[in-house]
C-alpha cells in the first residue's frame, strides 16, 4: 500500500504545484491532462458526515450521537404497551394480535423468520439449525406442547428481550416484523401439527417430498 | 546542390504523423485501462481488515441471509455493517475464546467500534441509493459479485459512472424477483430477456430517460 500512495503522490502533483511553477510546456500540458483524473480530492471527500464515517471531533470518533438519557424523538414514544411490548395492561402476554393478521403478515413472518430466526431455529423451527450444529446451544422445538400454548405476547416478548441463552432481536427487527414472526410461529406450530380433519373436503393432498436436513436450504 | 534530406524522409515525416496519431492513441488507451482499470479503482482488491471476517464463511457455509447483518439495506439508502452486538449474538458462544476474535469481544466490553475498512465507496458528488435497487429487483450479486465466496471482502466491479449508466439504460438485462435478491448464485426460471421485460412492467421501473438524467445521481 505505500508504494501506492507515494504512485499517487507523485501522479497528483500537477494538480498541487503552485501557478508560477507550471511551465506551460507542451510536455506540462500533456502531463497535466493525462495525470489530471488523479487529483481525486475535494470534491470526492467532502467534509461532511455520511452514515458511519468516523469524526475526530468526538473522543469516540462517532460522527452519529447517541441520545441523551431520556430523550424521545417525536412519534417514538412506544407507549402502546400491547404492540410495543407485548404486554397486557395487568403486565401480563397478551394473546391476541395488535393487528388482523392476513396472508401477506404471514408470508412477511416467513421471509423475516427464515433470515433471522432459521439460523438456530431451523426454518420448520424444530431447533437444530445451522449454528447449533456448530456448537449453540439447542433450543427447545417449537413443537412442544409448552410452547404450543404459551400466549403471542410471549413470543413477542422473547424476540425483544431474548430469553436464557437466545440473544434479543430488538436492534434487528421492527416491532411490526417481530408481530408477523409470532404469526408465522404460530402456523409453523400449525403445520407440524395438523390432522387429516384439518384438511378442508376436496383439497388435492400433493405427495410429501423429502427435505434435507436443514429443511430444504443445502 | 544537393537535396539535404534524402528521397526516403518523405516517408518517414508521412510514417512519423500517422504514428503520431497512434502513438497518442496508444497514449490514451493506456492512460483509460489505467483510470478506470482495477489498480485504480480498487477493483477486485482485498482490504486489510481488524478482524479477518469471512463472508464465506458465514454466507457460503452457514447459509446467512445477508439482511441478517445488513439490516438496513431494504429500508434505507445505506446498507449499514453490522453492530458487535450482530457479531455477539453467536460468538458469545461459538468460538469464544478464539485470538482472532479478541477485537470483536474487545470491543463488545468497552463500546468501542470496530474500525473496518470501508471497501466499497463512491466519491461524494455522487447520490447512491440501496433501498430503491432492492425494492425493485436488482441483487446483491449484480453489483457486489459473488460475496458468498470473499474471505475477505473486494469490490467487484469498477464503479465508475458508465457501469451504472449502463445498467439504467437497460435494467430488464438484470433485474431478478424481488424474492431473490440476495441470493447468490441466482439462475434466471427461464429467459431472463422475458423475465426482464416482466418485472421492469411490475415494479414500475421508470423509462431510461429518466434513469440516465444527471439529476438521478447528482443531486
Ligand atoms: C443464535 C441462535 C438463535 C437465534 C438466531 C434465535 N434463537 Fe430462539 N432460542 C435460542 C436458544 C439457544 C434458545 C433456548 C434458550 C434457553 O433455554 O436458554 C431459544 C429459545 C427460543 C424460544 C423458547 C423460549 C422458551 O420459553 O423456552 C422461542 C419462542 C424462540 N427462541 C423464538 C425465536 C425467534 C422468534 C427467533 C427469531 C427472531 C429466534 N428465536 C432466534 C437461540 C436462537
Ligand atoms: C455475519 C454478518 C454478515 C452477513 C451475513 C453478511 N455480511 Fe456483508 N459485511 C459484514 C461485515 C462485518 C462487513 C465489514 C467488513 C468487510 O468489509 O469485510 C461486511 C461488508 C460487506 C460489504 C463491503 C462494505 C464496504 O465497506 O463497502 C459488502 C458489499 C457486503 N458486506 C455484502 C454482503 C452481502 C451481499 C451479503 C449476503 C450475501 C452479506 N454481506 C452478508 C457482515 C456480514
Ligand atoms: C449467526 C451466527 C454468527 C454471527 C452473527 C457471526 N458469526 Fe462469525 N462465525 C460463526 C460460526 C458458526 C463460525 C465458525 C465457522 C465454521 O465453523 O465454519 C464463525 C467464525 C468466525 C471467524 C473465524 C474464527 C477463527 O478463529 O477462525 C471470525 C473471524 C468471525 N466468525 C467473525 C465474525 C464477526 C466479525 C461477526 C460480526 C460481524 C460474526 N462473526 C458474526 C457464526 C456467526
Ligand atoms: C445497484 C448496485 C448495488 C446493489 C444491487 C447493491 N449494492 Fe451495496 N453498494 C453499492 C455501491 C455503489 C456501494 C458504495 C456506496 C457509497 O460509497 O456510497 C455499496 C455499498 C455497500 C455497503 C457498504 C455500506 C454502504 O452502504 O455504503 C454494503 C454493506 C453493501 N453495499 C451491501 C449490499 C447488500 C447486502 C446488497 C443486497 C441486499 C447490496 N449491497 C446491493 C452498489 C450496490
Ligand atoms: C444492475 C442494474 C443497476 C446498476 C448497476 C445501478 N442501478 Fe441504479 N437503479 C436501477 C434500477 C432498476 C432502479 C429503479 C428505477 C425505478 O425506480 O424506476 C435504479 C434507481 C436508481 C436511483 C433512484 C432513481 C430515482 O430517482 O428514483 C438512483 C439514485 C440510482 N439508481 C443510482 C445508481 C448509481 C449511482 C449507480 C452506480 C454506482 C447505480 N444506480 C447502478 C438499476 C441499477
Ligand atoms: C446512474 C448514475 C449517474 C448518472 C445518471 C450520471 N452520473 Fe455522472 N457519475 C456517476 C458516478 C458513479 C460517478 C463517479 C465515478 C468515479 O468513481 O469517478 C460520476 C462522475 C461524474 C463526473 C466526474 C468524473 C470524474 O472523474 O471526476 C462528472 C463530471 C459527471 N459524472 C457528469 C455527469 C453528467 C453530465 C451526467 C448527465 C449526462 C451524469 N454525470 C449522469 C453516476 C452517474
Amino acid at each position: 500500500m505505500r508504494t501506492r500512495s507515494m504512485v499517487e503522490w507523485a501522479f497528483s502533483l500537477p494538480c498541487r504545484l503552485p501557478w508560477r511553477h507550471r511551465k506551460p510546456s507542451i510536455l506540462f500540458v500533456l502531463l497535466a491532462v493525462l495525470f489530471s483524473s488523479a487529483c481525486r480530492q475535494d470534491m470526492h471527500d467532502q467534509p461532511k458526515y455520511i452514515p458511519l464515517r468516523p469524526s475526530g471531533f468526538f473522543p469516540d470518533h462517532r460522527s452519529e450521537r447517541p441520545l441523551v438519557e431520556g430523550a424521545v424523538a417525536r412519534g417514538n414514544l412506544d407507549d402502546d404497551d400491547a404492540f410495543y411490548a407485548g404486554k397486557g395492561p395487568d403486565g401480563k402476554p397478551v394473546d391476541t394480535f395488535p393487528f388482523p393478521v392476513t396472508k401477506d403478515v404471514i408470508l412477511r413472518g416467513q421471509s423475516r423468520f427464515n433470515i433471522y430466526c432459521a439460523p438456530c431455529h431451523d426454518r420448520v423451527g424444530n431447533g437444530a439449525g445451522m449454528i447449533v450444529r456448530r456448537g449453540y446451544r439447542h433450543p427447545p422445538s417449537y413443537h412442544i406442547d409448552r410452547l404450543r400454548t404459551v400466549p403471542n405476547g410471549y413470543i413477542y416478548d422473547v424476540i425483544t428481550n431474548g430469553f436464557g441463552a437466545m440473544p434479543d432481536y430488538a436492534a434487528q427487527i421492527q416491532p411490526a416484523d417481530r408481530w408477523a414472526i409470532v404469526a408465522y410461529v404460530r402456523a409453523l406450530q400449525l403445520s407440524q401439527n395438523a390432522t387429516m380433519k384439518d384438511v378442508p373436503p376436496g383439497q388435492e393432498i400433493p405427495t410429501p417430498q423429502l427435505l434435507s436436513p436443514s429443511g430444504g436450504r443445502k | 546542390m544537393s537535396q539535404i534530406f534524402h528521397h526516403s524522409s518523405n516517408t518517414l515525416a508521412r510514417i512519423t504523423i500517422f504514428g503520431a496519431v497512434f502513438i497518442l492513441a496508444f497514449t490514451a488507451w493506456v492512460a483509460e485501462e489505467f483510470f478506470r482499470g482495477a489498480w485504480s479503482t480498487r477493483a477486485s482488491q482485498i482490504r486489510e481488515q481488524p478482524v479477518p471476517f469471512s463472508h464465506a464463511h458465514h454466507v457460503g457455509g452457514l447459509g446467512l441471509d445477508c439482511r441478517y447483518c445488513h439490516t438496513t439495506v431494504e429500508t434505507s439508502s445505506f446498507a449499514n455493517i453490522p453492530p458487535t452486538k450482530t457479531c455477539m449474538n453467536c460468538h458469545s458462544q461459538i468460538w469464544s475464546t478464539s485470538p482472532t476474535l479478541e477485537p470483536v469481544r474487545a470491543s463488545f466490553r468497552t463500546g468501542n467500534s470496530i474500525q473496518w475498512t470501508r471497501v466499497n465507496d463512491l466519491p461524494d458528488f455522487v447520490y447512491f441509493n440501496h433501498s430503491i435497487h432492492i425494492n425493485k429487483g436488482v441483487g446483491c450479486e449484480t453489483c457486489h459479485g459473488r460475496v458468498d465466496r470473499m474471505s475477505l471482502t473486494w469490490q467487484e466491479n469498477n464503479l465508475q459512472m458508465d457501469w451504472c449508466i449502463n445498467c439504467h439504460r437497460h435494467p430488464d438485462q438484470y433485474v431478478r424477483p424481488r424474492e431473490a435478491v440476495t441470493t447468490m448464485g441466482y439462475h434466471p426460471a427461464g429467459d431472463q430477456e422475458a423475465i426482464g421485460r416482466r418485472l421492469v412492467q411490475e415494479y414500475h421501473i421508470q423509462d431510461p430517460r429518466v434513469l440516465t438524467s444527471c439529476s438521478t445521481c447528482h443531486r
